[in-house]
């Protein structure tokens, strides 16, 4: 059904395909993904997850031979076109990866290096506290601003790497199994984080974990590899219905785990 | 099952002599390498002290005179330090910068295939035999140095020739081991560079160069260690006499220099000339030794730094 | 935090900030690649250096005038008359001393009119120049030869040529050869090599198969990380104190009855090379030891070997292209280091290629040293030959260890 005014969204993909040389390794991904919102990418392993979320920031520039056909839609500018500057791109999307990766310098500076970098006109201070905030981090770490961030702890170089993240104010998050490599307490802040970041920010987390997905997203997308080892979007829906009433027969028997 | 075929199958312990035997060999093997640098302690102390015990040699002498020539009671060292100062300062100042932005552009932004091209023009020029430096350095660096600061008082021979020079020499072995420590880095700490939305240069400069800090620091040391050690193109190009001086245009003898011009020449054991030569070589066993000592513990000390 | 906070550059000041940052970046992209190209430079300028010196004009006379011993052009000389030439004109002392040597007949007509140039008449170069000059400035260098030196030769020479191999050492820079001296430094590789090969395969294999990781096994570690970083002329210190003195009777050859040499023989050199190859050798040893996988001493302690068996016949085969390559490395530095031989005391002037470990010696590098070091420009342009003929010789050497450690990598 045609609204006169289709709602704008965060980001979407139009047929959407990442090759390396000949190889395809996602094929045909056509989503929406909602402002405001959590959408997790759930599949098997070695289904394309990443490969898809990484493109959405241009990350897959630096593989040698890597192209991408299709369309990545942000505010109707497709990112992947000739006039757009990759540079740009990753500030506009963050990412934080499945293990932690804060700079070798202290927390103070693994914040401010970023802000700056972008032409950071303002106090720092103020900044560096705000996103700390922000990642539920501030308490913990408000007396030892200048430590060495590899002092913390693996969930807490996790939240910083979130803080850091939120301090250059991007649109979307993009988060590669974030809390994987972390212990279970760890990772139930990090969801629990999420859910207060998303009042500010789209977030989209690829995730192995389905009970996570089940907990924590809006909408979620099943991604799997067809006969040619390419993988795709299978389904994409609100989570409540994916894991309750799913469309398709695949999907069904990987949230019940019947595989996987 | 019958075990004819195989040897009794008993459980218990063999004696295996000959795999003694040969273990021990072994152990005495390694051991050796202690004995080589004992030896040289004990070689070259034995000879030093016969200097230093010399009624007429004290240390107040030996640090503070600025001349040096045993033979007839001057006994200051610094009048050959100040040359290997000077040559390895200059040295340092080439290949440092030099070096490391070659590593940095090798390690970076080089493309594989450019790299698979160039990494061996580097292997190329660390494996040129020191003498033909030394060639290189009196007959075509000096003439061209001449040309350039003619008119003032520069010599045929001058430690600026030899240690431009020298810093050629030094360039690759503070690039390649740069270029380790830089390739080192996690790719991890890269993307999370580039996630933020930072350039290649900007990662490379601020996140990258000082993630590799230590190895960096490390090749620099050694690097120093190679140059305070150099002997052939100091000997050829820097001049053929103590100098106590600091200035790149005057000729001067380094302490290797020194050593090589006297054992080449006539030598009687037993002479102070004799001893004095085993004092320099005592020092720069010494200086070469905490040095090498300092870049392993700078690169065990940081080695941890992004685990 | 709801509101978003007007802090960073957007839209237009966002693009206008990049372009500066990417201005920036292309600055220094040149600088690093500025440095790569001073290195290349300079090698080239080394490299183009030594061919340069290597080949060119001289202008030489005779001192003393070829018609007062013959009449036929001295190109057109055969064996016969030479011999004759050199038995009137030579002195009996000089012409029985080389008939000692070698006896006169014996001698290639090649070999006699080199002699018939030195002894009798008595070439003098009077100067030489380089190839550049020589190719772009060739009619100019005539017109000066033929004003300065009016009654000198002008020709165009070759430094390196097959005769400059096998000559032996000369005084005189024309007709020197460093047979002699490439002679020496294959002595000198063939006795360090005979000691650093088993010894420092030996050690590493000690080292990574059999040393508990204790506190000597640290010590013996770092102490050959730092022997490898010691300078080569206290090397040079150790052999003289050891080899050459506290050695004497071994090294000179007197323990085994040779009454006429002391100390500064080829096996004083060779044993001193040796031992500062050594650590070299230990190291990659030990690299290509590492590399080998475990895998492979699982399986064979698997089936009962012991350890020595598994070394043998499993780590040492797999390792065997990293150690060739490390010895063909320590070969490279033994061909190439200079500063300790002047302290064993290579002689700079042997004419007699080396015979026995007791002889005494020269090697190539000390040649080009010495060669480098004298006034004279014709001993210039043999101190370049001699390098080119040093570096052909390395190159090959390590082609072939490039070639061999692909050849074998292949196979796994």
């Amino acid at each position: 059904m045609q609204n006169t005014q289709t709602p704008e969204y965060a980001i979407e993909t139009k047929n959407l395909s990442i090759h390396y040389g000949n190889f395809t390794a996602v094929k045909d991904v056509t989503i929406q993904i909602e402002k405001q919102k959590i959408t997790a990418i759930i599949g098997p392993s070695g289904c394309g997850k990443s490969t898809l979320l990484r493109a959405f920031n241009r990350m897959n520039d630096f593989v040698p031979n890597c192209r991408v056909s299709g369309d990545l839609l942000l505010h109707g500018i497709n990112l992947y076109s000739k006039e757009v500057d990759p540079v740009e791109v990753r500030r506009k999307i963050g990412m934080v990866f499945q293990k932690p990766n804060p700079f070798p310098k202290s927390i103070y500076e693994n914040i401010a290096w970023g802000a700056r970098i972008n032409g950071f006109k303002g106090n720092m201070d103020e900044l560096v506290e705000n996103s700390l905030r922000g990642a539920a981090l501030w308490d913990e770490v408000k007396d030892k601003l200048q430590k060495s961030a590899y002092e913390l702890s693996g969930g807490q170089q996790q939240r910083l790497c979130i803080a850091r993240t939120i301090a250059i104010q991007p649109e979307i998050i993009l988060m590669d199994e974030p809390a994987s490599a972390l212990d279970p307490i760890s990772t139930l802040r990090i969801e629990e984080l999420m859910q207060e970041l998303k009042k500010n920010y789209t977030i989209i987390i690829v995730t192995h974990n389905m009970q996570q997905a089940a907990r924590a997203s809006d909408y979620t997308a099943m991604m799997m590899i067809n006969d040619e080892r390419a993988g795709g979007v299978i389904e994409f829906d609100e989570t409540k219905k994916i894991f309750t009433r799913p469309s398709d027969k695949r999907t069904e028997d990987y949230v019940t785990g019947r595989f996987g | 099952m019958d075990n004819k075929n195989f040897r009794q199958f008993d459980l218990k312990k063999k004696p295996r002599g000959f795999e003694t035997v040969v273990q021990g060999l072994l152990f005495l093997t390694g051991i050796l390498s202690i004995f080589i640098t004992v030896t040289i302690v004990y070689e070259l102390g034995k000879e030093a002290m016969l200097f230093f015990n010399d009624p007429d040699v004290t240390l107040i002498k030996f640090f503070t005179m600025t001349r040096w020539q045993p033979s007839i009671g001057e006994y200051g060292i610094v009048a050959l330090v100040s040359a290997t100062l000077t040559t390895s300062f200059i040295a340092i100042l080439i290949s440092l910068p030099l070096g490391l932005a070659s590593a940095i552009f090798l390690s970076e932004y080089a493309s594989l295939r450019v790299r698979s091209i160039l990494k061996p023009v580097l292997e190329i020029l660390a494996g040129i035999p020191t003498v033909v430096y030394g060639y290189f350095a009196l007959l075509f660096v000096t003439p061209i140095l001449k040309l350039i600061f003619s008119g003032s008082q520069m010599q045929t021979y001058n430690m600026l020739s030899a240690g431009l020079v020298m810093g050629i020499m030094i360039l690759p072995l503070i690039a390649s081991m740069s270029e380790d420590a830089l390739s080192a880095v996690p790719r991890a700490l890269r993307e999370g560079a580039y996630a933020m939305g930072a350039t290649k240069l900007e990662t490379s400069l601020q996140v990258v160069v000082p993630a590799a800090l230590s190895g960096i620091g490390a090749a620099v040391i050694v690097g120093i260690s190679r140059a305070v050690g150099e002997t052939m193109i100091v000997a050829i190009a820097a001049g053929a006499g103590p100098n106590f001086s600091f200035n790149p245009l005057d000729a001067a003898e380094t302490m290797t220099g020194h050593i090589a011009r006297i054992s080449g020449g006539d030598l009687s054991y037993n002479t102070i000339d004799y001893t004095s030569l085993f004092a320099i070589a005592l020092m720069l066993f010494l200086v070469t030794l905490v040095l090498n000592l300092i870049s392993q513990w700078v690169v065990n000390r940081f080695r941890e730094r992004y685990e | 935090m709801n509101q978003k906070q007007d802090y960073f550059p957007e839209g237009h000041a966002f693009y206008s900030a990049l372009r500066r940052r990417y201005l920036i970046a292309g600055v220094w992209q040149t600088i690093f690649f500025s440095a790569l190209l001073i290195a290349i430079i300079s090698l080239m300028a080394l490299l183009y250096d030594v061919v340069n010196g290597a080949f060119g004009y001289i202008a030489y006379e005779y001192k003393n005038d070829p018609s007062e011993y013959t009449s036929t052009p001295i190109s057109e000389l055969t064996k016969e008359e030479l011999l004759s030439i050199l038995k009137e004109n030579l002195s009996s002392g000089a012409y029985n001393k080389l008939n000692n040597e070698q006896p006169m007949e014996t001698r290639s007509q090649g070999e006699l009119y080199v002699l018939f140039l030195k002894g009798l008449l008595q070439v003098d170069t009077k100067q030489t120049w380089d190839l550049t000059d020589s190719l772009l400035r060739g009619a100019e260098i005539r017109a000066e030869a033929a004003e300065k030196y009016p009654d000198a030769q002008l020709e165009f020479r070759s430094w390196l040529t097959p005769q400059f191999l096998t000559t032996p050492m000369s005084s005189k820079a024309e007709f020197a050869g460093v047979r002699t001296a490439v002679l020496g430094s294959l002595w000198l590789v063939g006795i360090a090599i005979i000691f650093a090969l088993p010894v420092g395969v030996g050690s590493a294999v000690y080292l990574q198969e059999y040393a508990p990781k204790n506190w000597l096994t640290a010590i013996i570690q770092t102490n050959i990380n730092n022997l490898a970083g010691v300078p080569s002329i206290v090397y040079g210190m150790l052999g003289l104190a050891l080899f050459v003195r506290t050695m004497e009777s071994i090294t000179s050859g007197a323990a085994f009855g040779i009454t006429d040499s002391n100390g500064r023989t080829v096996l004083s050199a060779g044993l001193t090379m040796g031992i500062l190859v050594l650590p070299l050798m230990i190291i990659n040893a030990q690299e290509a030891i590492k590399a080998v996988p475990d895998s492979l001493r699982q399986a064979a302690y698997g089936v009962g070997a012991t350890r020595l068996q598994t070394v043998w016949s499993h780590v040492l085969p797999n390792a065997l292209p990293g150690i060739l390559t490390g010895s063909i490395l320590a070969i490279s530095r033994t061909l190439g280091e200079t500063a300790p031989l002047i302290v064993v005391g290579a002689s700079t002037f042997v004419t007699i290629d080396p015979s026995s470990p007791f002889s005494k010696f020269t090697a190539l590098p000390i040649q080009i040293y010495n060669w480098t070091t004298r006034p004279q420009s014709e001993f210039h342009a043999i101190a370049a030959s001699a390098i080119i003929v040093l570096l052909v010789l390395l190159l090959t050497l390590n082609a072939t260890a490039i070639l061999l450690r692909n050849r074998f990598q292949r196979k796994y």
